[in-house]
């Protein structure tokens, strides 16, 4: 069988083009690992316009509602090929083949790691990525969050409510984030700020002991020496890389996000993307929800020419 | 005879809400254990599992970490 349209990733822009496709009553389908993307890992959520605050698992769990209500098929299988094959686009999965006439990539993005040593060994035994997951279980203890961004503010946010102490680790001057988590961070007592600050190693035996830091000073001053601080979780929060390698035919510029128009047309015809996966300026959720929509109301377009 | 089965999981973690759903779609009973509240409870799934994520199941004895529901299938013979 060959789909009328198969989606890559149900975070926020997948489900979206979803909800279009389904109301257009085409033959499509959604394949993703999972279901909300980075939406499900997020804390609290108040810039979705009709939801002052909302929890990212809440918004989650309204757009899988949503899906639900349409029917809309899913499989959940990750993606490892996206190939133009003649007039159609064979999409390969851990565990099986497709065939559509088009196809919208909205695989959003993968947290960032440090590559520092130990980082991987103590992967789940103290570093983590998720600090709406395992934040909890660090209740009463020292704890370091590297990344002065939203995200890493955010993590902040969740785990000064929990933590003995936070160690806010930041490699620029100054926090990079929203002024007003800034302030929050800031007035709290049991967060401690350190910028021009990098991580230089991760220690434990079993689990999670400590971290090195270095402070990087303006040029031409001496680089303090490497300092070393005890605590048992690290949690990182220093960007993220989208998860475009599976579509090797597509343009993508040096962060390797996939080069979209303002039509969310891809080099390759058929092939739109949407979402954080993309090079589009801003990534926010209500964004990447927008974007979905666009890109389904466009690879409609493009069937209806192609009947 | 039923499978005695504990899931360790933070109130916060999507991971945890789709493992616990995803036992109740079965009809597996379980016992939840919300690590975030209860620390001793967070060192004994620390201790079980070797490691500091949640979700973690303990089906009769049997370890598995993370919503692995293949693996969550074949423990539970379903």
């Amino acid at each position: 069988m060959i789909y009328d349209l198969i989606i890559i990733g149900a975070g926020p822009a997948g489900i979206t083009a979803s909800v279009y496709a389904a109301r257009k009553r085409i033959n499509f389908l959604v394949i993703s690992k999972d279901i909300g993307g980075q939406t499900a890992w997020s804390g609290d959520i108040e810039n979705y316009t009709g939801y002052q605050f909302v929890t990212g698992a809440d918004l989650v769990t309204k757009f899988e509602e949503h899906m639900k209500k349409y029917n809309v098929p899913l499989k959940e299988e990750g993606v490892l090929e996206l190939k133009k094959k003649g007039d159609s686009i064979s999409i390969k999965t851990n565990k099986g083949a497709y065939e559509t006439k088009t196809a919208i990539v909205a695989s959003g993005k993968y947290s960032k790691e440090l590559g520092v040593p130990g980082e991987k060994e103590f992967k789940n035994k103290g570093v983590t990525y998720c600090a709406t997951c395992d934040g909890p279980i660090f209740a009463g203890k020292d704890v370091a969050v590297i990344g002065g961004g939203n995200a890493g503010l955010d993590a902040t946010l969740q785990l000064m409510k929990i933590a003995k102490h936070v160690h806010l680790i930041n490699i620029t001057p100054e926090l990079t984030g929203d002024k007003i988590m800034q302030d929050k961070v800031e007035g709290a007592g049991n967060v401690t700020i350190l910028n021009n600050t990098r991580v230089t190693e991760v220690m434990g035996d079993k689990m999670v002991t400590g971290i090195k830091i270095k402070v990087y000073l303006p040029a031409g001053r001496e680089n303090e020496k490497e300092k070393t601080l005890t605590l048992q979780g690290i949690f990182v929060e220093i960007g993220l890389m989208p998860n475009s390698d599976f579509a090797k035919e597509l343009d993508k510029n040096k962060k390797g996000e996939i080069k979209i128009n303002s039509f969310n047309e891809t080099n390759v015809p058929g092939i739109f993307a949407a979402g954080d996966v993309t090079d589009i300026p801003a990534k926010q959720i209500i964004i990447a929800a927008g974007e979905g929509s666009k890109a389904l109301l466009n690879a409609f377009s493009f069937l209806s020419r192609k009947k | 005879m039923a499978k005695n089965v504990k899931v360790y999981s933070t109130a916060t973690c999507p991971y945890c809400i789709k493992a616990k759903q995803f036992l109740k779609d079965n009809n597996i009973e379980f016992e939840n254990i919300d690590v975030g509240a209860n620390p001793d409870k967070a060192q004994e799934m620390v201790d079980k599992s070797g490691q500091m994520g949640v979700p973690v199941l303990d089906i009769d004895g049997k370890i598995i970490t993370g919503f692995d529901k293949d693996a969550i299938k074949e423990s539970l013979g379903i």
